[in-house]
């Protein structure tokens, strides 16, 4: 019984390290990727935020210190920046007029 | 026949009456635009004569009006005027001078710009024509935001003082484009905050945003360029635009794209006939 519960025990303290565990370079390269084609597309719309373009160069900055899991985590914040800056652009293309003074 | 007819009318009246709402919402009519502009801040801001709405802050706040008119004794941008006047007379390296790019010789003509050019079917401010001035003269331009493009527009600004700003739309659909996306863009929220100009210069005008007291819409750009205390120097009017962009977290475009034309066109245009007060001064 003793047995079966430390196997247990081992089992689920590896699983549980092995879904924290540390970001690659190759993770850091794939979310930099989708931060910075959703930020070209932001760009297409004329509608980039500065707070996007911070978030990119600390992502790009934590990765040359070899820090991956705060570059990723930068790189996904940028992400998320630029699809909310895409989205505002999109719903401005229309929702603009009712501002105008009429 | 006569069923036939009246069927047809109904039918032509049915597309009518149904394409109009979508013709309203698409129509540009700049002139109707114009008179819903001034009579929204005329009638929000009953005690401000028409031609103060130049003086931006000045003219919604009377303590920050009598800090002014004493920093206007000593005017911080006449440096930049006297400089402006020097360049302006000073002959480029080909013996032409800037006066040979512009009517009258450059003097006093401030209030009709930005103008449409049919020609190359885009807007042309005054920053902008000084500088392919400098260019078609085998010049480097400057920088549009300050120094030299500030003098020389201070200097401009300054020969054209009282005079009605004069903006044409001409019946030319990409004019009326250019307009529009000049409103549009005056209009749209952009940036992290999720401003528009139009949230502080239309909504928000006279308000105060911590110590600053936020100039209307109407008249806005007629004192530029100016020489600003935040900034420590002259700004001309491509400054106010990367600078309001930044402020709301937006990614500024660059000075003269062709968007921030349009919008100084557009705003312009909304200013007709007040006199042009520039350069000025601002907190």
């Amino acid at each position: 019984m003793r047995m079966r519960i430390f196997l247990a025990a081992t089992c689920w303290l590896f699983c549980a390290g092995a879904a924290q565990a540390a970001s690659t370079e190759a993770d850091f390269k794939t979310a930099l990727a989708a931060a910075e084609t959703a930020e070209q597309e932001a760009g297409a719309l004329k509608n980039q935020w500065i707070p996007t373009e911070q978030a990119l160069a600390a992502a790009k900055k934590a990765a040359s210190a070899g820090d991956f899991d705060a570059a990723v985590a930068k790189a996904k914040q940028a992400e998320a920046l630029a699809k909310a800056s895409i989205a505002q652009a999109k719903e401005q293309q229309t929702a603009w007029r009712a501002g105008v003074i009429r | 026949m006569r069923i036939c007819r009246a069927i047809a009318i109904v039918i032509a009246a049915l597309a009518v009456a149904g394409a109009r709402p979508a013709a309203a919402a698409d129509s540009i009519d700049p002139d109707a635009d114009f008179k819903a502009f001034r009579d929204y801040f005329t009638k929000r801001f009953p005690s401000v004569p028409l031609n103060d709405f130049v003086n931006g802050p000045y003219s919604m706040d009377a303590e920050l009006r009598k800090q002014w008119e004493a920093i206007d004794d000593f005017p911080p941008y006449d440096f930049a005027v006297d400089r402006g006047k020097q360049m302006f007379a000073t002959a480029f390296k080909n013996g032409k001078t800037y006066g040979d790019c512009f009517a009258n010789n450059g003097i006093g003509i401030r209030q009709n710009y930005p103008y449409f050019d049919g020609k190359t079917g885009e807007v042309i401010t005054l920053e902008l024509a000084l500088n392919r001035c400098r260019e078609a003269n085998g010049e480097e331009p400057y920088s549009y935001v300050k120094d030299e493009m500030a003098s020389l527009t201070a200097y401009m600004a300054f020969t054209s003082r009282g005079k009605p700003f004069d903006i044409k739309i001409p019946n030319d659909p990409r004019a009326l484009a250019a307009y529009q996306k000049g409103a549009e863009y005056f209009y749209s929220r952009r940036g992290q905050l999720n401003f528009s100009c139009a949230s502080c210069h239309v909504q928000s005008a006279g308000e105060h945003i911590r110590t600053e007291v936020l100039a209307p819409a109407l008249g806005i750009l007629a004192a530029m360029p100016i020489y600003r205390s935040e900034w420590g120097g002259m700004g001309t009017i491509s400054r106010r635009f990367v600078t309001c962009n930044s402020q709301v977290r937006g990614v500024p475009l660059q000075p003269q794209d062709e968007l921030y034309r349009d919008v100084e066109y557009y705003l312009t245009y909304m200013g007709n006939g007040l006199p042009v007060s520039g350069p000025g001064t601002r907190p």
